[in-house]
């Protein structure tokens, strides 16, 4: 038994306030690290889960996102040198996908920010920033702590997620619009009401919210949002359920589809978001930003290599797969980064880096991928297309208010 | 923006390299201008009263890195410039008072002229030395290659500067990668004998540095000394001290046109579109550029009056670790009369004596700095200038510049109170060598790091603008991003110490940057 006095590497993984919940619920008693937290990877069975996600609700405990408040008079132009976008646009009550790259314009991590007020930002990422988030200060005035622990996070996607929220009694969740966030109140007759903030964002590409509590508050809504949501097919969900969603919404993972360059050791592993397919998210006419001056020598040369969407021949997901320029499997054009079979596009989808002769839709590779069929090892290479991203982009993600399922 | 007039270059300082830089640039037929914030020209190599009468160098105060080439090319004896001596000898002095003799090529006892004891081995350490000097000097004239960019320009500078040190042949090349990297110390505990020496030894490879005798990359500051004076120890004063210097390239970068302002402080650098546009004065003055060449330290310069909104976060945090922080600090007294330094004649005081009877000496005045103390007994290298050159202060009067090691930027209560308590411990480690010269004291000035950071606007005080050490010198130097006299934004150079090939009265800096801007067209 480890005691409080263990040194802190020795200390069990930290609980997020929805654990005692999700002990509950999980059947399988899978955890997994996330950030320093224990987090469930799958309750039941990974199928049943990512039917909830996409027919349905799911709630996703991503308490163990890394939350930073940013505030001060120079809030917005340190965030604006920080991130490649342009968020001079962002008002109050606005949220935004971001990216932030090191000085050679190789990606560090992604994230979203969320416009608190004139003078406060919420920057929420996967892995924690504070020393480069501290370095991207120097000359800047702001302040910037970190409040992961003071916030439990649940995102509550699926196509029934407004009609589940209201049935909970977040009475005006309908008018909020994607990539907005406000605050309301959760009430109901019994309890106390409750305030919180919510934003239409998420990682699933589908309809769906994000929820942003106090830790006291996440016992009770997670009580709510199944007692309304059971007897509907509402449940959590693990992360690889949530795997399978995001790519078929084609968002990028970070330790999956890039590494950090902030992480990374060998020389060349590192991508630009003009790599990453994340152009659309950098501005060169906003001013300076950390990466511009490589960023735009890059897009001068052109990038050497993309991410793309693939459609893979077959049903078998070409996890790992490497990508050759034809059948003979000779010369290797590039890798698959994520892959899945989707049940909702009932297409066997990947995400791969492949060479810039291979960027655009419609050109083809090959991918090599290995069967096992009862121990038995087959070796296949078949066809796989570049194709549009995102693969699922349902037309209710978008609408306002949404359909009442 | 208010556009007053438009220059190909504005040069931010009106130091010996802003203005060695300026000159070369007006000669190339640039339109260019130079702002001083202060009320004169020459930065840290000026002259100035510090009591009725009795005008001092009041930072730098002995000449010795300037290429007589450089001086030739700006014609600086035409421009005013005279020698109040132009080589001064060095003199190791020993509290009971039996002096050594520190010449070129000779190492004598004072008292006797004779040979002194370790005399074989300090001519076979000067002549290797030189040896070493011959093959690292031409680097300092040089705009530092760039490392795996594949131009040949980069490629050609690595390849030569690897061609010469190769030429040093087996034996040297052995020993210069053998004590390249380790401390004076120990180089010189293999080398002599006699404390004295090896404490004078010592004082040159520290002088100006964070660093003690035992700190490694100590041989390195050496090497860098003698390399820059290329021969050392030909120490000299410029008459009317090292002012007069600067007034004489003040007066060369007329005479190609350069037009020189005082009082005027540049407090912000514009940019548009990534590109350097024009400078904004204290008072709200706005001046348009081509091209802004800086001699302020890197970290003044990049942070504060260019601004990291401008720069990449990771360079900035670089910019911002760079180490600038001095531990020089300058005692100037104004002495009623000659002072009597036990066994050194009054004929020898034009010579530079040094206080450092020990590299332990040395050694344990650094120790203190670690917490914010100064020792009981600094180093001093002392000058008493008026000998050699009596229009310094009034007639049978003299006037003593000390350069005092060391002195922590922060010290334990505070300057303010600190201050006087040194001066009397200043005193009385002079009064061990010369009894009688607190009582000719009549009036003194005290300039610690923070005096030195306002007085002159070195951020930190630091001599070289910042330190000179294997991190942050030649290829790296001030910092990676900004190394060839270039700044990140385009039209934005660097010309000052900061720079390679580092500080000391030298110019090659502000020569370098000039070739550096010229290369792009007007
Ligand atoms: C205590 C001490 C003793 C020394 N002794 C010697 C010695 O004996 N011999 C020797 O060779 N070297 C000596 N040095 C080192 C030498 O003085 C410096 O390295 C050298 O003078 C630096 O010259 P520079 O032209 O690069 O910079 P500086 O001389 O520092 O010139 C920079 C100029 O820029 C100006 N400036 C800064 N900011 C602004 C602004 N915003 N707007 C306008 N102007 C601005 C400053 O006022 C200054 O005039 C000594 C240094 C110290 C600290």
């Amino acid at each position: 038994m480890l005691t409080e006095s263990a040194p802190h590497y020795r200390q069990p993984l930290l609980k997020t306030p929805f654990h005692e919940r999700a002990r509950e619920w999980s059947q399988l008693d899978s955890f997994v690290p996330w950030s320093g937290y224990s987090t469930v990877d799958v309750f039941t069975s990974v199928e049943q889960e990512y039917f909830a996600i996409r027919n349905a609700s799911s709630l996703y405990d991503l308490t163990p996102m890394v939350k930073y408040r940013i505030c001060g008079t120079d809030a917005l132009r340190f965030l604006n040198r920080l991130v490649t976008r342009d968020l001079s646009k962002l008002g109050p009550g606005k949220v935004a996908y971001v990216v932030w790259c090191d000085d050679a314009g190789q990606l560090i991590d992604d994230g979203t920010v969320f416009c608190i007020g004139a003078q406060e930002y919420r920057l929420c990422t996967g892995e924690r920033q504070l020393d480069w988030l501290r370095a991207s200060a120097i000359g800047f005035a702001v302040e910037i702590q970190e409040i992961t622990e003071d916030i439990a996070a649940l995102a509550v996607q699926g196509p029934t997620s407004c009609a589940l929220l209201l049935r909970a009694g977040l009475t005006g969740i309908e008018r909020l619009r994607p990539f907005e966030h406000g605050e309301f109140t959760l009430t109901r007759a019994g309890r106390e009401p409750m305030s919180l903030m919510v934003s239409r964002t998420g990682f699933t590409g589908d309809l769906g919210y994000e929820l942003w509590l106090r830790p006291a508050d996440a016992e009770p809504v997670w009580d709510v949002l199944l007692e309304e949501g059971s007897p509907r097919a509402v449940r959590p969900v693990g992360s690889r359920a949530l795997n399978m969603a995001r790519i078929e919404a084609g968002f990028l993972l970070p330790n999956v589809d890039f590494i950090s360059a902030a992480h990374t050791l060998y020389v060349g592993t590192e991508r630009s978001p003009l790599e990453l397919g994340l152009g659309w998210l950098v501005d060169f006419g906003k001013g300076h930003f950390t990466g511009r001056r490589a960023l735009l020598a890059e897009q001068e040369r052109g990038p050497r290599r993309q991410l793309v969407g693939l459609d893979v021949d077959g049903n078998k997901p070409a996890h790992n797969a490497l990508l050759y320029s034809d059948r003979s499997a000779r010369r290797e054009v590039g890798s698959v980064s994520s892959a899945t079979w989707s049940p909702t596009c009932k297409r066997n989808l990947a995400l791969a880096m492949v060479e810039a002769a291979y960027v655009s839709v419609g050109s083809t590779v090959w991918a090599e991928i290995y069967l096992n069929r009862e121990l038995t090892w087959q070796r296949r290479v078949v066809r796989a297309r570049v194709v549009e991203r995102p693969f699922f982009a349902p037309a209710r993600r978008r609408s306002t208010p949404p359909a009442l399922y | 923006m208010s556009a007053a007039a438009a220059y190909d270059c504005v040069v931010v300082g009106g130091g010996h390299n802003g203005l060695v830089c300026a000159t070369y640039l007006a000669r190339a037929g640039r339109s260019v201008l130079v702002l001083e914030a202060a009320p004169s020209l020459g930065g840290a190599a000026i002259t100035r009263e510090f009591a009725p009468g009795f005008r001092v160098s009041a930072c730098a105060h002995l000449l010795h890195l300037m290429p007589p080439a450089l001086m030739r090319e700006l014609q600086l004896e035409r421009h005013g410039l005279a020698w109040a001596a132009r080589e001064v000898g060095t003199l190791a002095l020993d509290p009971s008072g039996s002096p050594l003799h520190l010449a070129q090529g000779t190492l004598t006892e004072l008292s006797s002229g004779a040979p002194a004891p370790d005399s074989a081995a300090f001519q076979e350490w000067r002549a290797l030395l030189r040896r070493f000097t011959a093959a690292l000097h031409p680097v300092l004239n040089q705009t530092p290659p760039r490392l795996g960019t594949g131009a040949w320009r980069d490629r050609g500078a690595l390849l030569s500067l690897a061609l010469r040190i190769r030429r040093l042949g087996r034996t040297d090349l052995r020993e210069l990668l053998r004590i390249g990297g380790i401390c004076i110390h120990d180089v010189l505990e293999e080398r002599f004998a006699s404390p004295l020496l090896k404490g004078a030894l010592a004082l040159d490879a520290v002088l100006g540095t964070n660093y003690g005798p035992r700190s490694p990359g100590t041989v390195l500051s050496l090497l860098y000394r003698s390399a820059a004076g290329a021969g050392a120890e030909r120490l000299a004063l410029p008459r009317g001290g090292m002012g007069s210097l600067t007034q004489a390239l003040a007066e060369a970068a007329r005479a190609a046109g350069v037009r020189l302002r005082t009082d005027a402080t540049v407090e912000r650098i514009l940019v548009h579109e990534d590109r350097v546009q024009a400078v904004t004065l204290a008072g709200g003055e706005t001046v348009r550029a081509r091209a802004v060449i800086s001699s302020a330290d890197p970290k003044t310069t990049l942070l504060q009056l260019l601004g990291s909104e401008h720069l990449d976060a990771g360079f900035t945090r670089r910019v911002a670790q760079l180490r600038t922080r001095g531990l020089a600090g300058k005692l100037h007294l104004a002495l009623d009369g000659l002072p009597v330094f036990r066994g050194v004649p009054a004929s020898c005081l034009r010579d530079r004596l040094l206080l450092a009877p020990s590299a332990d000496y040395i050694e344990r005045a650094y120790n203190h700095t670690k917490y914010r103390e100064y020792s009981a007994a600094p180093m001093m290298e002392v000058t008493v200038p008026s000998v050699a050159d009596p229009s310094l202060a009034p007639s049978g009067q003299h006037v003593l510049s000390a350069i005092v090691q060391y002195l922590p930027y922060e010290v334990a209560g505070g300057w303010e109170e600190q201050r006087p308590r040194l001066l009397q411990t200043l005193l009385s480690t002079l009064a061990a060598y010369a009894p009688d010269l607190p009582q000719r004291v009549r009036a003194a000035e005290l300039l610690a790091p923070p005096d030195i950071e306002r007085e002159f606007r070195i951020g930190g005080g630091h001599w070289h603008h910042a330190e000179l050490a294997l991190d942050q010198f030649f290829l790296v130097r001030p910092v990676p991003g900004a190394t060839q006299y270039r700044a990140p934004v385009a039209g934005l150079y660097l010309c000052g110490a900061g720079c390679h090939p580092g500080g000391g009265v030298m110019g090659l800096a502000g020569r370098n940057a000039a070739r550096e801007v010229l290369r792009e067209a007007a």
